[in-house]
């Protein structure tokens, strides 16, 4: 357990390094003017090549990312350009964590109790009504973009159900509907693979038997089916539970939440580039380390995966 | 010695046999009945009727995007109308019999434009939708079928699946700045990878199936193994991904607009009429701006999720007979 936690530990430090420098490099590739601001329209070609000489983004490569992984041992990620100028990006990034992680904690509760049970509910009436109606609402926040049902579900929720339209922190009735939307694809998500999963296991052989030695149905759900249909969900606890500290940037955009992801989009529009550049890279490893424990997870859930993947088999 | 006796009963009785010609319809007969694969799935796939239902609107719906242009007496989409008497733009004009869909805060009629803004939106699904089968197909079948490759082409794909979708579609169009090409071009970069590592699973496994080792001694070159015996059986999860990807552009082009990242704002597309709409969407009598484009928007991206499904479950021959 330890060697394979281990070797799985090197390959995905391995696999972030090689991510963020292809990031970094990518980087490389943005438009100039996002490291002058407004000032760039007024800038003779010379001011701008001495500017970005200043901030060595005319070293080799090399250079540019030796420094860049100095930089981060120390914890620093760069000063942002035009955002808040001169402010370093760890400063403007750590007030906005607790509301994006406040936020995506609440959903992915909210998603995991609500979507289980949906599952467990679709499956144990499978092809009768509740079924169908599950399904309809997976095909709905599958098919229809996120974009449109998150803006009708402020409007909706706004004017039918009087609660306000943006978030404010010390009204504690705005963070109902943020909380609420935010939690809607990932009730579907479970709700999919908990009935998918569930209705796989009910057709085993091992649930015949428990049924013909006598076991009582609600003792099969609960201590056979459920369980192991739960394993492969578990595998996603970790990385939902990492990738809230990014926030969700159609929400936080939508009822202006000062958190990560709406903060993404702002300096976007604004073309921050060492801003944009501090976030992509914080998103990208977030995502490769939740995927790590996440196989960790599953290694400790289920004894039966040691044995398989001694191999590193995919 | 028997073989001179049987030389000579065979030519005794020549006169009892007689060499038959070749017949191409008798050498059919032997044959599984006339079941034919396509025939199957469409029976299949119209036995149901919500996909029936879908097909037509789909189809409708399509065919209408395209003939929108030529139908006589439509607007141009990106004119701003002006009142004759009074020489004032047609500002949110409510949804009536001059404008059937009402006009946008600048004058602009919304019914041509929500039809020029499908067809915007459509193209860039198509295309992607396309380029990314092939793309999937191409590297899935070369990272499944060459061993040799195998392990530089799982670095590629871990590199590029490891950073996440969002991100990676935001930073491509961010580099590339807003236009067709990019939208089309960032879309192609993360859209492929899926289908791809399922092509390249499902190839590892059949690859050695006895049916292909048969058919690698025979001198079959792999280009045909793997054209003609292995993605025969990749057809129906193929079209799935397929039909999927483009709802899921559509869905992104909305996405990427309305981080600011989208088409230039001339060029009607449904993520700009959604973004419109949804900026004058306080306003209660404004809010068809926002309706509008989000049912066609919606109609449009159900209809192609529930088809890609039903005609998956239609092609698979194991559902067949």
């Amino acid at each position: 357990m330890i060697k394979y936690a281990f070797k799985r530990l090197l390959q995905s430090l391995l696999t972030l390094f090689i991510v963020v420098s292809f990031v970094f490099l990518l980087m490389r590739l943005l438009p100039i003017e996002g490291y002058f601001g407004d000032r760039f329209q007024k800038m003779s070609p010379g001011e701008v090549e001495a500017g970005l000489q200043k901030m060595g983004l005319l070293d080799p490569w090399y250079a540019q990312l030796g420094k860049f992984y100095a930089g981060l041992a120390k914890g620093d990620l760069g000063v942002s350009f035009i955002y808040r100028r001169d402010v370093a990006v760890t400063k403007i990034i750590a007030p906005r964590i607790p509301y994006s992680m406040g936020f995506g904690l609440t959903a992915v509760a909210i998603a995991m109790i609500s979507g289980l049970a949906m599952g467990v509910g679709m499956a144990k009436n499978k092809g009768l009504f509740p079924d169908k109606l599950g399904t309809l609402y997976i095909v709905f926040v599958h098919a229809v973009p996120l974009a449109v049902y998150l803006l009708f579900v402020q409007l909706y929720g706004s004017s039918l159900l009087g609660l306000p339209i943006l978030f404010d922190k010390h009204r504690p009735v705005s963070w109902i509907l943020p909380g609420i939307s935010m939690s809607l694809n990932g009730i579907a998500f479970y709700a999919m693979w908990m009935r998918r999963y569930m209705v796989d296991e009910l057709n085993k052989d091992y649930i015949k038997l428990a049924r013909a030695k006598g076991l009582p149905n609600g003792a099969i759900m609960v201590k056979h089916v459920m369980r192991n249909a739960y394993v492969p969900l578990a595998q996603y606890l970790p990385a939902a539970i990492l990738a809230t500290i990014g926030g969700s940037i159609y929400i936080e955009s939508l009822y202006s939440i000062p958190g990560m992801g709406g903060l993404l989009v702002d300096v976007i529009q604004r073309q921050d580039n060492s801003m944009v550049q501090a976030l992509v890279l914080i998103f990208s490893s977030v995502g490769i380390i939740g995927l790590f424990l996440g196989d960790l997870l599953m290694a400790l859930f289920d004894p039966r995966i040691k044995l398989v993947k001694s191999e590193g088999a995919r | 010695m028997k073989a001179p006796d049987q030389a000579a009963t065979l030519a005794a009785d020549a006169a009892l046999f007689e060499f038959a010609d070749y017949d191409a319809g008798e050498g059919e007969r032997g044959g599984y009945s006339n079941y034919s694969y396509w025939k199957s799935t469409t029976k299949m796939f119209l036995a149901k009727k919500t996909s029936l239902f879908f097909l037509v609107l789909l189809g409708a719906l399509l065919f209408f995007t395209f003939v929108q242009p030529f139908v006589p007496g439509q607007r141009s989409p990106t004119t701003i109308f002006q009142d004759p008497a009074t020489g004032m733009q047609f500002r949110n004009v409510t949804p009536g019999a001059q404008f059937w869909f009402g006009t946008n805060s600048i004058g602009q009629d919304l019914w041509s434009r929500i039809w020029s803004g499908t067809r915007t939106s459509l193209l860039i699904g198509l295309t992607v939708g396309l380029a990314e089968m092939l793309i999937g197909i191409a590297f899935g079948a070369v990272w499944g079928y060459v061993r040799r490759l195998d392990r530089v082409m799982t670095e590629i794909y871990n590199v590029l699946d490891n950073i996440p979708t969002t991100v990676l579609l935001m930073l491509l169009a961010y580099i590339m700045r807003p236009s067709f090409k990019t939208m089309v071009f960032a879309m192609c970069a993360v859209g492929w990878l899926g289908l791809a590592r399922f092509v390249r699973n499902q190839i590892v496994i059949i690859r050695d199936r006895e049916y292909n080792l048969a058919s690698r001694c025979l001198g079959t070159p792999a280009r045909r193994i793997v054209l003609r015996n292995i993605l025969p059986y990749l057809v129906s999860v193929i079209m799935l991904q397929t039909a999927l990807s483009i709802p899921g552009t559509i869905g992104w082009e909305v996405f990427l607009t309305y981080i600011g990242l989208g088409l230039p704002v001339q060029i009607p597309s449904l993520g700009n009429l959604v973004n419109e709409g949804r900026m004058i969407m306080m306003s209660p009598e404004l809010r068809y701006q926002l309706i509008f484009p989000t049912v066609i928007t919606s109609l449009i991206t159900i209809s192609f999720y529930v088809l890609g499904n039903s005609f998956s479950d239609a092609s698979d021959p194991r559902n067949h007979v």
